[in-house]
């Protein structure tokens, strides 16, 4: 497999603080990669840098950005508004709004495709009807003439999917689809984005604090904290033997029915996300961490813990154990 | 007049569907008399008859058939002329609207949506447009340079835009943020799309309250300007002009200003109401 999407040292900036330090990412063809992470650690910038859409005020650099052998960085506007949408899509967390209230639905979803590849309005249509019986939407030729308000929100997200497919893009970027969803609506959009993954090639870069998500969906994971990558490794690993002690902060936050006791409080992570301003070296986790000492304050090296899957922390990788109960 | 107003903060008036339907008879019924009016009256408005000076309209004693509402103090039958004077309050409420329309919507989206200097430059046109007395930079230009209808039309044109600035800065900075734009821009869309398919229609019913009250405002002002004989010229029977020439005989045939009056009064009415009605519609759905 060769990487579709590969981040080197990524660093986004808003005025004094640091969105994003030096984060990395390789997302391969027809992979699932799930980024992890509470809210404020970066993720959702870091997707919106790979789509150079960073809100005002944003800057950012990196070593190395390239999409397909494309270097991102090097790309004008226009070039990469040719991109976006058409190679690279995204989807957002919240389906009732992402969409134009002023349009109806199939107006949007065929503009896309003769904004990119310059089809007629009626061959864009019939697309639209084909890709919204394709995420699941009933009678779709009938939604097509809807406006967004008559629909719901799951309905909603499946138009949105189902737009973000229609140049056939390579990456979908996914940024926390299911959050603003109920749980039945959550696993159906699930299941429709690994379907779809399966029998469209796609790759998915999925964002989510959600780690019963990525137990579900995801080939692989990078956790993010404080804007960089803390721990990258394939899924199984990173449930079977988690390194870094926020992945297993993480991990243990999650309630699992027949570990939770009624007479214990559910796990948690004291304290908040630190913000970072340049000059902060170390690990940002320090604040938080049960097994912070001095050398913490330095640099922190990347270890290795097996094929694929390596950690920032000092400590030694330990081999899988169980979790504690 | 020089306030900033903001529409959306004045006390929404609560007239309902009814009003809406009301308002929008009003100015249909109007409108079609300005169209059609002079093509079903025989009376032609500018044909003078001394003979025939200051007949009372129908509900008055001496009253003639063929002068529905009288004639005026030349003898020119007052139905027509009020017909007449339709076509061009309205006449010149639209190409006001247009013009300020058109001068304030892109100042105020583009300031907006950019913002930094260029939203800078825009604040500063709207404050020293607000400075402005429009009634005595109206006055001022049409005693320098004459009066004519297309000089009305671009004297308001060119000063009632403050508004529709305002409106359109304040509504395009909050729909900027939204997420279908920022939907759009993930889906490779360019800056004019964004500013005319997403920004645009989003804003329009904010626009189409600021419109209506515009329009009534600039037909007032005609009708102010014509009264003060720097607007319309005659023989063009403008309202207000039609006031300004009653204004001799108003103790004894007080119907001559009474007529153009009501018809300035409920004109102005049936718009507010399209305009109330409209925001009632449109204003608390749409910006979601």
């Amino acid at each position: 497999m060769s990487a579709l999407l590969e981040i080197e040292d990524l660093q986004v900036t808003f005025g004094g603080t640091a969105a994003v330090r030096g984060a990395s990412l390789r997302v391969e063809k027809g992979e699932t990669h799930c980024l992890v992470g509470e809210s404020g650690c970066g993720k959702s910038v870091t997707a919106l840098a790979v789509m150079s859409l960073l809100a005002r005020g944003g800057h950012r650099s990196a070593k190395r950005m390239s999409f397909a052998g494309t270097d991102l960085l090097s790309l004008s506007d226009r070039a990469m508004a040719r991109i976006r949408g058409n190679r690279m899509s995204m989807i957002f967390q919240e389906p009732m709004t992402s969409l134009n209230p002023a349009f109806t639905v199939g107006s949007q979803m065929a503009e896309v495709l003769t904004r990119h590849k310059g089809a007629s309005r009626g061959d864009a249509l019939e697309r639209a009807v084909a890709l919204m019986g394709r995420v699941g939407i009933t009678a779709p030729e009938m939604r097509l003439g809807q406006f967004p308000h008559q629909l719901s929100g799951g309905l909603r997200q499946r138009v949105m999917i189902a737009m973000a497919l229609m140049c056939d893009p390579e990456l979908l970027v996914a940024d926390e689809p299911t959050t603003a969803l109920d749980v039945t609506v959550q696993a159906q959009i699930l299941r429709l984005l690994a379907t779809l993954k399966r029998e469209l090639g796609l790759s998915i870069l999925l964002i989510t604090h959600d780690l019963g998500i990525v137990a579900r969906v995801a080939d692989r994971v990078s956790v993010m904290y404080a804007g960089e990558v803390v721990e990258r490794a394939p899924t199984a690993a990173l449930f079977r033997a988690p390194q870094h002690p926020y992945t297993r902060g993480l991990l243990s936050c999650v309630p699992a029915p027949g570990r939770v006791r009624r007479d214990k409080p559910l796990g948690s992570i004291p304290g908040v996300v630190p913000t970072i301003s340049p000059g902060f070296a170390g690990c940002a986790f320090r604040s938080r961490c049960a097994h912070a000492d001095s050398t913490c304050e330095h640099e922190i090296p990347r270890r290795v813990a097996g094929a694929a899957h390596d950690y920032l922390c000092r400590l030694a990788p330990t081999l899988a154990e169980p979790l504690p109960a | 007049m020089s306030a900033p107003v903001v529409v959306a903060a004045a006390p929404a008036l609560r007239v309902g569907k009814a009003g809406f339907a009301i308002g929008i008879a009003i100015v249909g019924v109007i409108a079609l008399a300005a169209l059609f009016g002079n093509a079903l009256i025989p009376q032609d408005p500018f044909v003078q008859d001394l003979g025939k000076r200051l007949i009372p309209p129908f509900w008055m004693e001496g009253s003639r058939p063929e002068h529905l509402l009288g004639t005026d103090q030349l003898g020119r039958d007052y139905l027509a002329r009020l017909v007449y004077g339709a076509r061009i309050s309205l006449l010149i409420g639209i190409m006001t609207v247009i013009t300020s329309g058109l001068i304030g919507i892109t100042l105020g989206v583009l300031g907006g949506f950019f913002g930094g200097r260029i939203d800078d430059v825009v604040l500063f046109a709207i404050t020293t447009r607000l400075s402005i007395p429009v009634v005595l930079v109206a006055l001022a230009v049409v005693g320098l340079m004459g009066s004519g209808l297309g000089l009305v039309v671009a004297t308001l044109g060119l000063l009632l835009w403050d508004r529709f600035a305002v409106v359109a800065r304040a509504t395009t900075q909050q729909v900027r943020n939204l997420d279908y734009v920022n939907a759009a821009w993930c889906a490779g869309a360019s800056t004019p799309h964004i500013l005319i398919k997403e920004i645009l229609p989003n804003i329009a019913s904010h626009l189409a309250v600021v419109a209506t009250l515009e329009m009534a405002l600039a037909i007032l002002l005609e009708a102010a300007l014509s009264f003060l004989g720097l607007g319309v010229p005659p023989p063009l029977p403008s309202w207000g002009l039609m006031i300004a020439e009653g204004k001799d005989y108003m103790f004894f045939s007080a119907w001559v200003i009474m007529i153009p009056g009501v018809a300035l009064a409920v004109l102005v009415l049936g718009i507010n109401l399209v305009g109330d009605g409209l925001r009632n519609l449109l204003g608390t759905e749409r910006l979601r």
